[in-house]
This record gives C-alpha cells, sequence and structure tokens, in this order.
C-alpha cells in the first residue's frame, strides 16, 4: 500500500482521530459558531424563524445592571476565594509533606538521628481531598443545612437568643459561599502544590540551609520560586473554576437573599432558560468567557514569564 | 537553657502538627458528620436539636432510608448514573488514547490545527455552550432525553483535556522503536496501537478514568438541561428534585444526601491511593 496516497492518509485519521474530532466538534466548535450567530438574534427559544437584530443584544447585555452587579459579585467572589483556596492550600501542603527530625533507637540500642515524615501523612492528605468527590449540588445542601440549622442552633445555646441563620443577610450569604468554595477546593489545590514540594530537589535545599540560610528563607528563596509552574496551575484553575461556578450557588443560596447572591454564572442561565431571552444570555455568557479568559490568560503568561527550572 | 528548650521544642512539634492536622481534619469532615449525626432522627428531632448525637424526644431510628429511597427512585438514578459515567469514561479514554497518539505520531497541518484547537477549548465555560446544545441537538434534532446524548456530550467536552494528556504520554514515555519492531513483525498501525502502545499508557489512562469519572459523576447542568425525564435522571440531579420537593421533611433530605454521597465515598475508601495519585499527576500535567 502506498503510505503516502492521500486515500490513504485520510482513511487513517479518520480511524484514530475521527470519533475524537467529531465529537470534539460536535460538542465545542459548532454550538460556539452557532451560539455566537445566535447572539445576534432575538430568538425565544420556541419559535422556529430567529430574527436578526443585529448588535441589540451586546448594546442590552452592556445596559443590563443586574448582569454587571452579578458579574461584580463573581469577580468579588473569585477574588477573595482564590486567594484563601490558595493560601490555605499551600499550607495543608506544606503539612502533609513536612519532615520532622526524630531521635530513635536502633536493634542494638544506638540513638540514631532521621528525617521522617510526620505520622499518617498519607491518611491526612487523603482526608483532606474529600470535599472534592462530592459533587456541588449535594456540598451546597449540606452546607446549607450546616448554617441554617446547626450554626443556628449552636449560636443560640451559647448566646441563649434568637441568632440568625448567616444566609438570611447578603453579606453573609456571599461568606457562606466562599467559605464552601475554600472548603472544597483547598483539598484539590493541596495535592497540586504536594507535587511541586516533591519536584523540588532535596538536595538544593540542604545546600541553601548549610549555606547559613533558616528554613523560612530556604523557602522563600528556593522552594517558592521552583514551585512557580504549582503557582501558575493553582492560580489558573481556581480562577476559571471560580468565575464559572454554578451548582453551589444554586443549591447553598439559590441567589438569596433577595438575589443578592446571584453570581454571573446563574444570571446567565436565568435570562436564558427562566425568561427566554436566548439571544441577551448568549450575549453576556460570552462576555464572561471573555473576561474569565482574559484573566485565565494573562495569569498563565505573566506566570510563565518568569519561571525557573531547577 | 535556651539549648535545652530548643532541644524540648524540637522534641514536642511533631505532636503539635499533628494534633493541628486532626483539628484540621475534623473541621473539614464536619460538615459530613452533621449529616450522619442527623440522618438517624425523626423530622422533629432534627429541628429541636440538630446537634445532639442521638434523637433526644425519640430516639434512634433508620426510617428515613427506606422512604428516601423509594421517593427518590434511588437504585433507578444510581443506574443512570452508573452507566453513563462508565460509558463516557471509556469511551472517552479510547477515543482520546487512538486521537493524541495520532497527532505525535503525525505532523500533518490537520493534526496540528486539530491540536491547536483542542488546547484553546479548554478555557471555554460551559455556560457558553449550554443555550446552543439545548437549541440545536434539543430543539432542531430532538435528542434530549436519550442517555446517549449525555455520554456523548461528556465525551466531546473532556475530550481535549485528555487527547492532551495522552499527547504528553505518548510524547515522553512511548519508543518510537518499539513501533517499528512490531511494525517490521507484521503489525499494522491499528493492532501496533492496541497491542503495543495502548498497555504502556496505563498510568495515563488511570488518571484520565479517575479525574472524568467523577467529573461526570457529580455534574449537575449538564444531566439537568439533557434529562428532563424522571426515569432518566442521575444522582445530583434527582438531589436538587428531591430537595425542592420535600425541603421541609429534614430527616429524608439528610437520607437522600447520604445516599447521594455514600457510593463515592465507599469507592473512595478503596481506591483512595490510586484517586490521589491519579488527580496528582493528571493536575501536572494539564
Amino acid at each position: 500500500m502506498d503510505r503516502n496516497k492521500m486515500s490513504y492518509r485520510v482513511s487513517q485519521f479518520l480511524i484514530f482521530a475521527g470519533p475524537a474530532t467529531l465529537l470534539f466538534v460536535g460538542t465545542v466548535i459548532v454550538p460556539l459558531i452557532y451560539g455566537f450567530y445566535l447572539t445576534f438574534t432575538s430568538w425565544d427559544g420556541v419559535s422556529k424563524n430567529k430574527p436578526i437584530v443585529g448588535l441589540d443584544n451586546y448594546v442590552a447585555a452592556f445596559a443590563d445592571k443586574i448582569y454587571w452587579q452579578s458579574m461584580g459579585r463573581t469577580i468579588f467572589y473569585s477574588v477573595f476565594s482564590v486567594i484563601f483556596i490558595n493560601i490555605l492550600a499551600f499550607a495543608l501542603a506544606y503539612l502533609v509533606t513536612m519532615e520532622v527530625t526524630v531521635r530513635q533507637k536502633d536493634k542494638n540500642g544506638k540513638k540514631t538521628v532521621m528525617n521522617r515524615g510526620i505520622w499518617g501523612q498519607n491518611f491526612f492528605r487523603a482526608g483532606f481531598f474529600v470535599p472534592n468527590l462530592i459533587g456541588g449540588i449535594v456540598l451546597g445542601y449540606v452546607w446549607q443545612f450546616v448554617f441554617k440549622r446547626a450554626l443556628v442552633s449552636l449560636g443560640n445555646a451559647i448566646t441563649q437568643g434568637n441568632v440568625p441563620s448567616l444566609l438570611a443577610t447578603s453579606g453573609g450569604a456571599m461568606f457562606c459561599l466562599i467559605l464552601v468554595s475554600v472548603w472544597q477546593y483547598a483539598g484539590y489545590m493541596m495535592l497540586i502544590y504536594v507535587a511541586g514540594f516533591m519536584s523540588v530537589p532535596e538536595d538544593l535545599k540542604e545546600a541553601a540551609l548549610i549555606d547559613g540560610c533558616t528554613p523560612a528563607q530556604a523557602m522563600k528563596n528556593v522552594t517558592i520560586p521552583l514551585m512557580r509552574s504549582s503557582f501558575v496551575q493553582c492560580l489558573f484553575l481556581s480562577i476559571t473554576r471560580c468565575f464559572v461556578i454554578y451548582d453551589v450557588n444554586l443549591s447553598l443560596t439559590d441567589g438569596d437573599p433577595f438575589g443578592s447572591s446571584v453570581l454571573a454564572a446563574m444570571h446567565v442561565y436565568n435570562q436564558a432558560f427562566t425568561y427566554k431571552n436566548y439571544g441577551l444570555g448568549q450575549a453576556e455568557a460570552l462576555i464572561l468567557f471573555v473576561v474569565c479568559a482574559i484573566i485565565g490568560i494573562t495569569q498563565v503568561y505573566i506566570g510563565k514569564k518568569g519561571e525557573v527550572a531547577a | 537553657m535556651n539549648e535545652k528548650n530548643n532541644a524540648m521544642a524540637k522534641k514536642i512539634k511533631p505532636y503539635l502538627i499533628f494534633a493541628l492536622m486532626v483539628v484540621i481534619l475534623f473541621l473539614i469532615i464536619f460538615p459530613f458528620l452533621i449529616v450522619v449525626v442527623n440522618v438517624f432522627k425523626t423530622k422533629a428531632d432534627i429541628t429541636q436539636n440538630p446537634l445532639s448525637i442521638i434523637g433526644v424526644s425519640s430516639g434512634f431510628t433508620l426510617a428515613n432510608f427506606p422512604n428516601a429511597m423509594e421517593k427518590m427512585n434511588f437504585w433507578n438514578v444510581f443506574g443512570n448514573s452508573l452507566i453513563i459515567t462508565v460509558s463516557a469514561t471509556v469511551l472517552t479514554i479510547l477515543f482520546s488514547a487512538m486521537c493524541g497518539y495520532f497527532i505525535v505520531r503525525h505532523n500533518w497541518k490537520i493534526c496540528t490545527t486539530l491540536f491547536g484547537l483542542m488546547i484553546a477549548s479548554m478555557v471555554i465555560p460551559f455556560q457558553v455552550l449550554m443555550v446552543p446544545l439545548v437549541s440545536v441537538y434539543g430543539g432542531t434534532f430532538g435528542l434530549l432525553n436519550h442517555r446517549l446524548t449525555l455520554i456523548l456530550l461528556h465525551v466531546g467536552f473532556s475530550v481535549s483535556m485528555a487527547t492532551f494528556m495522552f499527547h504528553g504520554a505518548v510524547h515522553t514515555n512511548i519508543p518510537l522503536e518499539l513501533e517499528e519492531a512490531a511494525y517490521i513483525d507484521g503489525c499494522t498501525k491499528w493492532q501496533t496501537f492496541w497491542k503495543i502502545v495502548f498497555p504502556l499508557l496505563s498510568p495515563t489512562i488511570a488518571t484520565v478514568a479517575i479525574i472524568d469519572a467523577m467529573a461526570f459523576w457529580n455534574d449537575y447542568l449538564l444531566p439537568s438541561l439533557i434529562l428532563q425525564k424522571k426515569d432518566l435522571y442521575t444522582i445530583p440531579v434527582s438531589t436538587k428534585v428531591f430537595y425542592g420537593t420535600y425541603s421541609t421533611d429534614i430527616g429524608l433530605v439528610m437520607a437522600a444526601l447520604l445516599l447521594a454521597m455514600l457510593p463515592i465515598l465507599i469507592l473512595y475508601v478503596f481506591l483512595q491511593r490510586y484517586i490521589v495519585k491519579g488527580v496528582t499527576s493528571g493536575a501536572v500535567k494539564g
């Protein structure tokens, strides 16, 4: 068989890459293009004809005050969530990879000094990851019960009064959303930081310590710069996840009280499916995508620029 | 004196850190504990005192479980989730391993274009695609309410990330000499892939399987848009509907939440080492 013939090439491509390509194009590329087209129509989701309205949807989207409020909220929520997720994840990763010096007696009764991890490090690593196993909808309901009933009852018992639920005020609801997200994702990002810690060569750290660094200095000047790619990774993942969060938002607060915790993804969903403004909803989704992509890509670009190789 | 203190501090340090980790673990598990504590109580007891370990007035009860299982149609939704997760995961692995391998071995323009598109597509949030998906596949072709539609859509969304990971694995771990040897021995390309390359990809296969299976099992938005018939619900969708219907019957809700969490928690107890490893290696490659 002639391996350079066009027909051979096409058949090989179709056999190996065909199924993946077909599904990828069908679920991502075609809807993306079609969705872009939909933003120029005022489709109601039911009728056959989709009247072209030009840029009206974009004008309406930029004028939609509620949308931009939800966008502002999303940015507020994402900034705090991302910061706390990563601080906590880094701290947890530090704890579960930490080594301590212990003195042990060996078989002959001789005392030896050795470095080893804290007991149960693997167990804790596995334990801290548990929230990521459960889907956002279920987590949201579990926490809703905690905030609405358990903590309220605890507060009542302590103060002997009537403590309101945190979810009942707009500030409180945002706080709860951030808390649950941090609780959920910290364990996931921890695993990435753990991999980062393990990738830093032991001898570099030792060399720094021998040269007179304190452990804190070694961490700041050797370990953290070498873990830069872990930071880029975790920031990118947490930013893109927080920006489009929907299911925890839905089950934990459902946008309440009085729509004060509706994040952008939920607003887009409501605009399209609840109010049947498909064109407007799609335009707003596209804006959300652009904002999210710009932030994510800028972050990766800046992060990668200063990367150090070990 | 100072040295003595130092030595003392060094001795205590491991215990302190251990204690700290126990406290953190408790805080992380706390919401689950609350559910477990309340699932064995009656509605009245939960409302009165959600923190007590055993119901104050009517004690211990198992009645919430059979009740919730029947009302959320547990075995049916569990089966749906299982079918969808398993088939979508298997298809993702097969298709993206083939695709990733092919892209590495062929420097054709169409391959590099496809790969570039796939990488770029990873920043697209689902929200941009949901309206067109529902309107095209649901409205125009009437493909809503079929498990197969959901399975194929799951595969379509995850295939780019998985291809990227298999691409990396083939690139770094599969020596071309092996394939050439197989080719000389008379294998076709198809046979070489399945007999030589695919088995060597097993670490990446495990990683992709773990990450995607977790994502498919837990996904809510896509199944809720595609499967709107009650007997097709997956576990997250049925939890949402169940909560909406029975949110006042808190005992039932507790049982339903625990039932929704239990399968994956049980699986985690057995596969915990592999899951942690899979997520870590997937994260580093992605």
